[in-house]
């Protein structure tokens, strides 16, 4: 029984330490968002106080894949912007809950703060609205406000030429693509892979696969392995994890990977992959706030400016599927090739409208799968 | 044949399933002394990077397994001393365990100049019979078609269920899970049977860890194993608290898993999310069919699990 008191007595303790803890953490946080909610009213940091900057992943940022391409360009910042400070948060879930997330960031004096998936786009606008003061800029969304504006690239400028070397590589005609979500970013570059495919190999067809992950390993595996197991002998991929190369690999397929070099996992597979470079326009983004120019544009990054790129070719990409390759890229860094036509064939070989890319929510001709997921 | 839909499905589910038979055993074993380890998912993040490091460093995938069993047993002392030796709460000291072995797992990953994380394993489990005993039509590749984890994994169920149902050793577990103060009373050391077993349970973790970062997905990153380890918890309920349901209970999980990508793949239309919810909605399920009511008992859930034990209360 006296057992038990002490337990309790020290339980009690323990949750009074850490009551005040948070207090006390939460006093300091009202008292910097007054500070900043004065100086951020002309939008411009006072020189000689440090410029805060935030970055809100979704996935680990030692990834290799989507979060570790906006850390690159994170660090790209640092490097390149005196008196940067960063703050990166990784591994923070899509939905209501990174509201707080992102106002504890805003309260926490950052005058920028880039969330860079797609499920933060409402916690965002939630919590810009009510941190007026702070710029939020949203990668892959399309939504925005007096202080929010959004940013992506045309992923799908690489996804063709990666479908072209794809389309190469096949010979079984089945090309396998594991995808994480049926959202309009994930369909176009489907879409616009199918059609690289497509252009050096018309037979070929693309089979779509949703594991409802970004990053997963093992399911993103399984998810290769299945379309190996049906016949495919190309993997393409859109997601963070390089398990779809390495199931590649262990059965002698191809992999066509995404947002970075990511060649090491599967050394003979690999062909190449759609590449991101954010560190420009992440610099441009937070010199435009510093200087106090930032307007709330919605930002579109493509080959042309160096956002996207198609990383180094894998051992078993031909020369000819090379120079195929690097023509095409050069029309499309000039503006005379266009990767998704208007108008375009749907899945059912109908000619349809292009329609806004940004809501895209069909699969072209040679896809087989259920767009809706 | 071999090519069949239903035979790569159970070969998926094997595979998919075998990291989670290790844990799920080594949960059995920790819960029948008595002691529910919430901390399989840390347990299992640890032995995966120590194993990956150890195989790293030496290239043998053996020394790799050796060290995720090591490392997952002396994690799993943490958790032993706080429930065995300071009694307090096994399910707050569980999820503690699992944070902790989580970041440390994280932190291990990242550490040093030239960091673990983002690099595929040197070594990868293979299976061990040439490919032409692989082609023997139905059993070729269910019986030779296994990397050598998967033929342990048959080995360690078979050994547990030995252990447990055949044996005086296993009878002590048993005895100390559903009564403690008896067994006490019998002349058996309480709290060493417990220790001892949280261990193995530890052990075991790491090696179905060690699965993941050396054969299933070879490469450490942040978090190579899903979510494993609370499946592992999961399946130990499913199972009964036998081993070798385990081992069909996790081939099981492992084949819900895969028939969400096999009905894509096969162009069969449903909804891929709700697919994806296959393996938990079954494992919910029969949860709540086995665990109603006056059957909770006829399962063989230890009478003593979870319930802190003092000598002085006898």
């Amino acid at each position: 029984m006296a057992r038990n008191k002490w337990r309790l007595l020290i339980l009690l303790a323990v949750v009074a330490m850490l009551a005040a803890a948070c207090s006390s953490s939460s006093d300091e946080e009202t008292t910097t968002t007054a500070a900043s909610g004065d100086t951020s009213a002309t939008t411009e940091a006072p020189a000689g106080e440090p410029f805060k900057v935030a970055f809100v992943y979704v996935g680990p940022t030692e990834d290799k894949g989507w979060s570790w391409a906006h850390n690159e360009g994170s660090k790209y910042l640092e490097a390149n912007m005196p008196g940067v400070v960063i703050t990166r948060l990784e591994s923070i879930p899509e939905g209501p809950d990174s509201q707080r997330v992102f106002e504890d960031l805003a309260a926490d004096g950052n005058q920028l703060i880039f969330g860079t998936s797609f499920g933060y786009m409402d916690p965002m606008l939630a919590a810009a609205e009510n941190y007026p003061d702070t710029v939020f800029m949203h990668a892959t969304g399309y939504k925005n406000s007096a202080n929010m504006s959004n940013y992506f690239g045309a992923a799908e400028e690489g996804r063709y030429l990666s479908g072209m070397a794809a389309g190469a590589r096949t010979e079984s005609n089945l090309i396998g693509y594991v995808a994480a979500f049926p959202i309009p970013e994930v369909l176009r570059g489907i879409n616009a892979f199918t059609l690289g495919v497509r252009e050096v190999n018309p037979d070929a067809e693309v089979q779509v696969v949703w594991t409802s992950t970004w990053f997963d390993p093992p399911k993103e595996g399984d998810a290769a392995q299945a379309l190996l197991d049906n016949g495919a002998d190309v993997i393409a991929m859109h997601q963070d994890s390089s398990a779809p190369g390495q199931a590649a690999e262990a059965a002698g397929a191809g992999w066509v990977g995404y947002n970075t070099d990511m060649s090491e996992f599967a050394p003979n597979s690999w062909l190449t992959a759609a590449i991101w470079d954010w560190g420009p326009y992440y610099l441009a983004t937070a010199e435009a706030v510093k200087a106090g120019t930032w307007t709330n544009e919605p930002f579109y990054g493509h080959m042309s400016d160096g956002t996207v790129d198609l990383a180094p070719f894998g051992p078993s990409v031909s020369d000819d599927t090379k120079a195929l390759i690097e023509t095409r890229k050069q029309e499309i860094i000039d503006g005379t090739f266009q990767v998704l036509p208007d108008p375009i064939v749907n899945q059912d070989g109908v000619e349809q409208p292009l329609g806004d890319i940004f809501s895209m929510d069909y699969f072209v001709e040679g896809v087989i799968g259920n767009a809706s997921g | 044949m071999n090519d069949s839909v239903l035979m790569l499905t159970v070969m998926a589910a094997i595979g998919l399933g075998t990291p989670i038979v290790f844990a799920t055993v080594g949960e059995i074993l920790a819960e029948r002394s008595g002691i529910l380890n919430l901390g399989v998912q840390g347990m299992m993040l640890f032995g995966a990077v120590m194993g990956f490091w150890a195989t790293f460093q030496t290239g043998s995938l053996w020394l790799g397994v050796l060290l995720a069993v090591i490392a997952g047993a002396a994690i799993s002392v943490i958790h032993a001393f706080n429930s065995v030796t300071l009694r307090v709460s096994q399910i707050v000291s569980g999820l503690a365990l699992t944070i902790f072995g989580t970041g440390v797992a994280i932190f291990i990953g990242r550490a040093g100049s030239s960091p673990l994380v983002g690099r595929p394993s040197r070594e990868i489990f293979e299976p061990i019979f040439p490919q032409s005993f692989a082609d023997i039509p139905l059993v070729g590749p269910l019986i030779f078609g296994h990397d050598a984890l998967v033929y342990l994994s048959w080995v360690i169920v078979a050994i547990a269920s030995y252990y447990l149902f055949h044996t005086r050793p296993g009878l002590t577990v048993r005895a100390v899970g559903e009564d403690p103060a008896s067994a006490e009373a019998a002349g058996i050391n309480v709290s060493r049977v417990r220790y001892i077993h949280v261990m193995l349970g530890g052990a075991l973790a790491g090696l179905g860890g060690a699965y993941f970062s050396l054969a299933l997905v070879p490469s450490w990153q942040d978090n190579p194993i899903g979510s494993a380890g609370w499946i592992a918890i999961a399946l130990v309920i499913l199972a009964s608290w036998r081993p070798w349901r385990a081992l069909w209970v996790a081939y099981l999980f492992g084949a819900a898993g895969r028939v969400n990508f096999t009905f894509q793949t096969l162009e069969i239309n449903i909804p891929s999310n709700l697919l994806a919810m296959l393996p938990f909605l079954l494992a919910i399920i029969a949860m709540l069919i086995l665990a109603s009511g006056k059957r909770a008992r006829l399962l063989g859930s230890p009478e003593a699990l979870g319930v802190p034990y003092y000598r002085e209360e006898r």
